[in-house]
């Protein structure tokens, strides 16, 4: 049993900005825990440009963005170890690894800064009808055999689903020679950002469906194609007559990304439903003692640079629990999720002892234009803003200071809405 | 030239083969598949089943229970997991309720104990999750459920430890007898046999009506089911049955040894053997007669969707035996549901049988002991150190949904009648089969395979045939380590 100050399971993206936020605030005992053989998570193979803009204000590549944070892990001397895999974890903060190294290790942290980001939704979980053949890749699979692997998974592509990762996929495969069809989106709208529809398929003539589903696949061995049809906006069940097959050996799924909280559950902590990651307060605390969540594990991030504040926080304050610092008065105030917003975190603030801003980051449930995004507390309205659209695929932030909560009394529940 | 041909590498070919393999005889298995365990044997309940369904006096009431009596023995000798969890058929109406008791009876009739019939209170004591609808049920305490791929792989495994012979990608396309002899011919050449067991499953009609003039015919009968998160383990404890109707046993929800649970499987006669397609009226209709036991079949929670086809038999029988017109041309033809219960007394019965025939002796150095891949997720702390301290590859995890690590993955090639392709990786280890669906894992598992068998990423598959996974390389193959 080895003693540290904070353990950060994951060396992506969060879990580097957790240690480098961590350190500089004085901590001089962190563990990096990371299950890949290098440092940077899924940055490492998000070849393409656009990270960085609100952190940096440059446009970086995925691994230029990461080396940010690794240079500076390793200019502190952060300790890391990589292909390390946590098999175990425990409300006492009891961590539990394994590496080719040092066999099976065990640590007890102080503090604990969960960091596992997320995985994508795979074809069995959809129930795509058809047969189960072969060149059906989850978009970011895909990415990592061509980016890193080197290698086409085909040459005739079809994409279901308009997420982030299928839309830049769209567009690599395009680059590297193979023939993208279009991207299907059951939904009225993408659930990737804008910039990447313009860009990754715009660009290139690559038809976006919208209400249109896969409904077959075709080939008994290697995929031959998947038969698209239009659906019912309302009931999203397919329109018979509307069915077109496209002749494809690789289908890419972008349907959506599920934070991996297998630990999180080991661990004894409260998931939300509508997040499927850990119900956190403003210091992005779990549930259980001395746990901290950020990252795409905590709640699924539009863009990396809301991953690196957050977690910058969350090593901040993971950092302040163990010097003993935290002060938290009350038992919370529950953050509610109000008309058009789902998955609000923090789920739960205290407004009478926060001292720094408290930032609500939330996706709104559908599409809506010149829409009032509101925080309610204590009946008070103490927030508003205007907002020209808002779409699921973009994520909205709300940093409101601590005065703010100061001047309601009693406050017995937050709610963050928008009014369309 | 060989003494037995057996054809066919499902669960009742392997188990064959095993029992072949205690006598001194020389035994080669053709399947035509990539891997053994790739038709019925891979896609079906997984259960062992009490032997109540059975009509009286048929072989399929016969073999299902004698089979059923043998699973303790079998698991244990080729450590096979298998949990007696029992199956309760279950009324969901007062009406239902006569056809439990003819159950109870035809299950008595066919030699099967420990049949009771139980009320609602005591079905939800035992099944909290249970529809409350639910009236009565049967009760058959000697349901059990059972991995069937790992019970074919370690029949197979265990009769190679003790010669047979296995030739996979290697489809019978003419059986003949030539003077005293069966020439086969198939994908991977011609062979010769003293004596041939057909245990070609959906294809057991086919290859018997080569050789004979009693032919059958197989009607094939899909099914298709879902797979739910293991985190819904515990949800239900027995295997929970529905009232049969003429297609058979009907939906029901069940859980795996593996700790998922299984929604299924529908039944619906078809034309192609190998149309294993799920559809998306099959599947609704799965959920909608699976919702009869279990209310709320939490949707998003699902990891996969699979169909299997039944090898429906127009004699609505097994066909097991010498044929009359062809002497030692035996088969276990029509093999459906019962199928996996009955296997063991089917392949020692055919076994046997040839033995007899042939008139061979018992072999001496027969080891009927078969060790399973030890399991990391399975060890505790202290077993993992030692098995990482052996093996350092027991410390690299590369499916992280089900646990498993690059060690199995290798044992798994290197094993007698290993793996050759992902999805035979797969069933071995169960890598790529958590609720990631290989997303994680693929690439390192193509990356595994190909070193140990010194092939091309390009090379590998799926399945075997055209299931290839990957297309080119984007640069010079000279240039480095690729995938």
């Amino acid at each position: 049993m080895r003693n540290v100050d904070i353990i950060i399971i994951g060396g992506g993206p969060a879990g580097l900005a957790a240690a480098v936020s961590a350190y500089e605030s004085g901590c001089r005992d962190i563990l990096i825990l990371e299950r890949e053989e290098k440092l940077g998570g899924i940055l490492k193979q998000c070849i393409h440009n656009g990270f960085g803009l609100k952190m940096f204000h440059e446009e970086l590549t995925g691994p230029e963005y990461a080396k940010k944070y690794i240079d500076k892990v390793i200019a502190y001397g952060i300790p890391y170890e990589c292909d390390t895999m946590v098999i175990g974890i425990s409300d006492d903060k009891t961590v539990t690894a394994v590496n080719r190294v040092n066999g099976v290790q065990v640590f007890k942290a102080k503090a604990v800064v969960l960091a596992m980001g997320c995985r994508e939704r795979p074809r069995g979980a959809l129930a795509i009808p058809g047969y189960r053949c072969s060149g059906i890749y989850t978009a970011g699979t895909a990415q990592r055999l061509v980016n890193l692997e080197g290698i086409m998974p085909g040459k005739k592509v079809l994409i279901l689903g308009s997420g982030d990762i299928g839309l830049i996929m769209a567009r690599r495969m395009t680059f590297m020679g193979a023939q993208v069809l279009a991207c299907v989106e059951l939904m009225p709208y993408s659930s990737g950002l804008k910039r990447n529809i313009v860009q990754c398929l715009d660009d290139f003539g690559i038809p976006l469906l919208l209400n249109h589903t896969v409904v077959d696949i075709k080939g008994r061995e290697r995929l031959e194609g998947a038969v698209v049809a239009e659906v019912d906006p309302e009931t999203k069940k397919p329109i018979p007559g509307t069915e077109q097959c496209f002749d494809c050996d690789t289908l890419l799924l972008s349907v959506g990304l599920i934070p991996e909280n297998e630990l999180t559950k080991m661990a004894g902590v409260k998931l939300s439903e509508s997040t499927k990651g850990a119900e956190v307060d403003e210091s992005l605390e779990t549930s259980a003692d001395g746990i901290f969540s950020c990252g795409n594990v905590l709640h699924v991030h539009d863009l990396v640079d809301f991953v690196s504040k957050e977690a910058e926080k969350a090593g901040a304050n993971a950092y302040r629990y163990v010097k003993g610092d935290m002060k938290k008065t009350g038992g919370g105030v529950e953050v509610k999720n109000g008309y058009g917003v789902s998955g609000t975190v923090p789920q739960f603030i205290h407004p009478e002892s926060m001292d720094e801003p408290v930032n609500f980051m939330f996706r709104p449930k559908g599409v809506y234009k010149n829409a009032e995004i509101c925080v309610e507390a204590g009946g008070q309205r103490i927030y508003s803003r205007k907002s020209r659209i808002l779409s699921p695929g973009e994520m909205v932030n709300v940093q409101l200071s601590p005065e703010v909560f100061k001047q309601v009394p009693c406050i017995e529940d937050v709610t963050v809405k928008v009014e369309a | 030239m060989f003494d037995v041909i057996i054809i066919g590498g499902g669960v009742i070919g392997c188990t064959t083969a095993r029992n072949l393999a205690r006598y001194d005889l020389n035994v080669a298995l053709l399947e035509k598949a990539s891997d053994i365990c790739e038709g019925q044997s891979k896609a079906n309940t997984a259960i062992v089943h009490g032997g109540y369904d059975a009509k009286p006096h048929t072989l399929k009431a016969k073999y299902n229970v004698t089979g059923n009596g043998m699973f303790d023995k079998v698991c244990s000798e080729l450590d096979v997991p298998l949990k007696w969890n029992t199956s309760l058929v279950a009324a969901f109406s007062e009406s239902g309720i006569p056809k439990l008791e003819e159950l109870k009876h035809q299950g008595e009739v066919n030699g099967v104990h420990g049949l009771s019939i139980i009320g609602r209170d005591e079905i939800i004591r035992r099944e909290p999750n249970i529809s409350r609808s639910v009236c009565a049920a049967l009760l058959v305490t000697n349901g059990g459920i059972v991995c069937p791929y790992e019970l074919t792989i370690a029949n197979a495994e265990n009769a190679a430890e003790n010669g047979v012979r296995f030739y996979r990608n290697a489809p019978v396309t003419k059986v003949e007898k030539d003077g005293g002899q069966w020439r086969v011919q198939s994908g991977a050449g011609t062979f010769t046999s003293r004596a041939v067991i057909n245990c070609a499953g959906l294809y057991s009609d086919v290859i018997n009506n080569m050789v004979s003039e009693n032919k059958f015919h197989i009607k094939p009968r899909r099914g298709e089911y879902y797979i739910i998160d293991k985190s819904y383990a515990g949800t239900f404890n027995a295997s929970i049955f529905q009232l049969p109707t003429k297609m058979g046993k009907g939906i029901l929800v069940t859980p795996t040894v593996d700790g998922t649970l299984l929604v299924g499987p529908t039944a619906e006669d078809i034309d192609d053997r190998d149309d294993t397609r799920t559809t998306s009226g099959g599947l609704a209709k799965a959920l909608k007669f699976g919702s009869a036991t279990w209310e709320h079949i939490p949707m998003r929670d699902v990891i996969t969707t699979f169909a299997g086809i039944r090898a429906h038999c127009d004699r609505d029988d097994f066909v097991i035996g010498e044929a009359q017109d062809a002497p030692l041309f035996f088969n276990a033809g029509g093999v459906e549901s019962p199928g996996l219960t009955s296997s063991p007394a089917i392949g020692e019965y055919l076994a046997d049988s040839a033995a007899e025939k042939l008139g061979a002796k018992a072999k001496k150095n027969f080891n009927p002991i078969r060790k399973s891949i030890p399991k990391f997720r399975e060890m505790t702390d202290r077993e993992r150190a030692q098995a990482i301290a052996s093996d350092q590859d027991y410390a690299k995890i590369v499916c992280r949904c089900e646990t498993v690590t690059e060690a199995e993955i290798r044992a798994s090639i290197r094993r007698p009648v290993g793996a050759r392709t992902i999805d035979g990786i797969k069933r071995r280890t169960r890598t790529g089969m958590g609720r990631c669906q290989a997303g994680f894992c693929t690439p390192a598992t193509i990356k595994i395979l190909c070193e140990e068998l010194g092939i091309s990423p390009l090379e590998v598959t799926k399945f075997g045939g055209e299931s290839k996974m990957l297309d080119r390389y984007l640069f010079d193959k000279g240039g480095g380590n690729h995938a």
